[in-house]
């Protein structure tokens, strides 16, 4: 009876120790919910979702805290995908007014800029260029189009324009 | 021909050819004005060259590749460029796309241009190739891709293929051009192969030509290097992956390149272009386009000058007929409806149809599916259509992906079976489009998150900084007053008041 219990107590103690190494050796960083989450975001950093950043978004999204609707930028289609991800029921979208604004970029113009840099600060993804006293300007390419830098400029000198469509961006319309 | 491999599905189609090809090329006519787009070719715009009231001579370079991907681009006829401006192209969208407008001053004053390399043979292959890359040559078969890239293959390549087919309705460009400048293909193919250097070289051509057939085997005398097949009729035999599959059995793997299987394709008009290019010098500027269909008086092939409007081109060859009704650029079952005729050809419009209400008429209304899976047998590329329909309809763009949705060639088989009359490749180029843009979404989105992450890190490290500054500023004041601390130093100190309050006016003004 003895040796069973002895070769018992050691399979315990051999996989004790192995579970106890693997749960160091393969310690998963950070939360990877929250990091599938954030892939599904649009990055555009405007926080009308309340939330800092997509990232803050998606952590709240993961822990439970947050709706999975309140992400204008990526409308419909990033609530669905946020909702396959997470197993949630798909939920109306909380701001639709927002969500059908269309896709935009931010354009300072020059003759009125005074090179404040409040708007450099206010860029979450820096993709305004200047300095102080020197004339701003936007990154097209770069610009997410948050808005985010509309509020700070003293003399109102930012426009947001909307992405017109070329033939090269265009897509085939659904039939 | 028992040599010959097969390939699943495809329709045995009606194909008007006879409409266009009875008369030999015509020359097309020299416009007020011609509108040559920027791009005209897969890759990067080309960038122009020469500012608006420059002279310009024909066949002078306007606007330089600018990328490996790219072509470059030829003013087409002399004159003057008046502007760089967004004009409509023949595009679905109707949008408009950039373009050089020269207005031609009718004489047609020939550019300097490179002396014609006549030993191609023992000339440096990347001399050849360069003259390619100048010459703005892409594939003329409808894929516009630049030439002079897929010329010089990345791996070896054992099969060199021309692809003579022109299995679609209507077209009979290639045909035309066989017939009248068989000479000049086999040229433009021997310089291929010094280019490529393949173990053989097949020209695959359906055997619906027999005309273009002759005059190939007779240019072909004296060069046994080059084989001609002889296909079998059957749409889309002339699709790359179709014809591979029907000269050498071998397939190229889903979502792969010929290259990958050590086979290259060529059009025949590349080829032709080519010839013009080394053995001439000249560029590409003109084009053989097939006017075609019931709704134009005198439809056949015509040399035009890249950039002519359409409806120049249609007003040369005597104009519309009374009941011509619909506009398509390229064929009947893959070419696209245009909304009107004010558009430039390019270097890819090989053919325009002019239909009439019966000839082409307005799709029907979509019925419901009914999973007849007629589609199924017809499709070349061996996919489900009607998987595919539904998944798109649905839009579920990781089904359709699932089910191969980017191996579809929109060679419309299944549109054109489908006992419901649904448009189905109009669909699939709906879930195309969708995908390709939501991966260009997401390529930004990455951009955006690696800048966002990279302006939280550097605002946390200039705090830091900061902080470690004030540190290190308030240390050091610290210290002073430590010093102050020390009896010698307060001895001291207390000495270098009493001359300073000695030193000031006794009032304590200054």
């Amino acid at each position: 009876m003895w040796s069973a219990v002895l070769a018992i107590a050691a399979l315990a103690l051999f996989f004790g120790l192995l579970l106890g190494y693997a749960a160091i050796r393969f310690r998963v960083q950070g939360d990877p919910v929250a990091d599938q989450v954030d892939a599904l975001l649009p990055q555009t950093q405007c926080g009308q979702c309340s939330y800092a950043g997509c990232r803050p978004y998606a952590e709240a999204i993961a822990a439970g805290e947050a709706e999975i609707n309140r992400c204008p930028p990526g409308g419909e289609v990033t609530m669905v995908a946020l909702a396959d991800l997470l197993g949630r029921d798909p939920v109306p979208l909380a701001d639709e007014a927002a969500a059908a604004k269309p896709k935009s970029v931010a354009r300072i113009i020059e003759q009125d800029c005074i090179g404040c840099t409040l708007c450099i600060q206010a860029c979450p993804v820096d993709a305004i260029l200047g300095a102080a006293k020197q004339m701003h300007t936007v990154i097209a390419d770069e610009c997410t189009g948050c808005d985010l830098c509309l509020p700070p400029c003293p003399v109102d000198c930012i426009r947001m324009e909307p992405v017109a469509d070329t033939s090269a961006t265009w897509r085939w319309p659904a039939p | 021909m028992s040599d010959l491999s097969d390939f699943p599905g495809g329709l045995h189609l009606n194909d008007q050819k006879s409409l266009s090809n009875q008369s030999l090329i015509q020359p097309g006519p020299l416009p007020d004005r011609l509108w040559v787009p920027l791009q005209q070719h897969i890759g990067t715009p080309a960038e122009p060259v020469v500012q608006p009231g420059d002279a310009v001579g024909k066949g002078q370079l306007i606007a330089r590749a600018t990328d490996t991907i790219s072509a470059a681009v030829h003013a087409p006829a002399s004159g003057t460029l008046q502007a760089i401006a967004d004009y409509p192209i023949a595009h679905t969208s109707g949008l408009p796309a950039p373009c050089l407008v020269i207005q031609t001053d009718g004489q047609d004053i020939r550019a300097d241009l490179p002396p014609p390399i006549r030993n191609y043979y023992d000339t440096d292959p990347d001399i050849l190739r360069e003259r390619i890359r100048w010459a703005g040559i892409v594939g003329l078969g409808g894929a516009l891709f630049p030439t002079s890239v897929k010329a010089q293959p990345a791996c070896a390549v054992h099969t060199l293929i021309i692809n003579a087919v022109e299995c679609e309705p209507y077209i009979t460009c290639d045909d035309r051009l066989m017939r009248e400048q068989a000479a000049d293909l086999i040229s433009g193919v021997e310089i291929m192969r010094t280019l490529i250097r393949p173990e053989r070289t097949l020209i695959g051509i359906e055997d619906n030509k027999p005309e273009a057939l002759a005059a190939l085997q007779v240019a072909l005398a004296g060069h046994p290097q080059i084989a001609l097949r002889s296909v079998p009729t059957r749409y889309p035999s002339g699709g790359e992956r179709q014809l591979i599959r029907v000269l050498t059995d071998l397939s190229v793997p889903s979502g792969g390149l010929p290259s990958d299987i050590g086979v290259l394709c060529q059009n025949v008009a590349t080829c032709v272009a080519v010839a013009d290019a080394v053995l001439r010098g000249q560029p590409l500027i003109t084009r053989i386009v097939t006017l075609t269909g019931r709704g134009v008086v005198r439809p056949g092939n015509y040399r035009t000058l890249i950039g002519t409007r359409l409806d120049a081109l249609i007003e040369h060859v005597g104009g519309y007929t009374a009941d011509a009704q619909r506009l398509v650029l390229g064929g009947p079952m893959m070419g696209v409806s245009l909304a009107h005729d004010q558009v430039p050809i390019t270097k890819g419009s090989n053919c325009f149809i002019v239909g009439t209400a019966d000839e082409l008429p307005e799709p029907p209304p979509a019925q419901p599916c009914i999973r007849c899976g007629a589609c199924v047998p017809v499709c070349p590329a061996n996919l489900l259509p009607q998987q595919l329909y539904w998944h798109a309809r649905a839009r579920d763009l990781e089904k359709t992906q699932a089910y191969h949705l980017f191996d579809c060639i929109e060679c419309g088989c299944c549109a054109q079976v489908c006992p419901a009359q649904i448009p189905l490749v109009d669909y699939y180029r709906h879930a195309k489009a969708e995908i390709v843009s939501a991966q260009r979404e997401q390529v930004k989105a990455d951009r955006a998150r690696e800048r966002h992450e990279a302006r939280q890190q550097r605002l946390v490290r200039q705090k830091a900084e900061r902080q470690a500054k004030m540190r290190r500023k308030q240390e050091a004041l610290q210290k002073q007053s430590n010093l102050a601390d020390d009896p010698q130093q307060a001895v001291i100190a207390a000495a270098v008041a009493r001359v300073a309050a000695r030193k000031a006016p006794p009032d304590g003004t200054e």
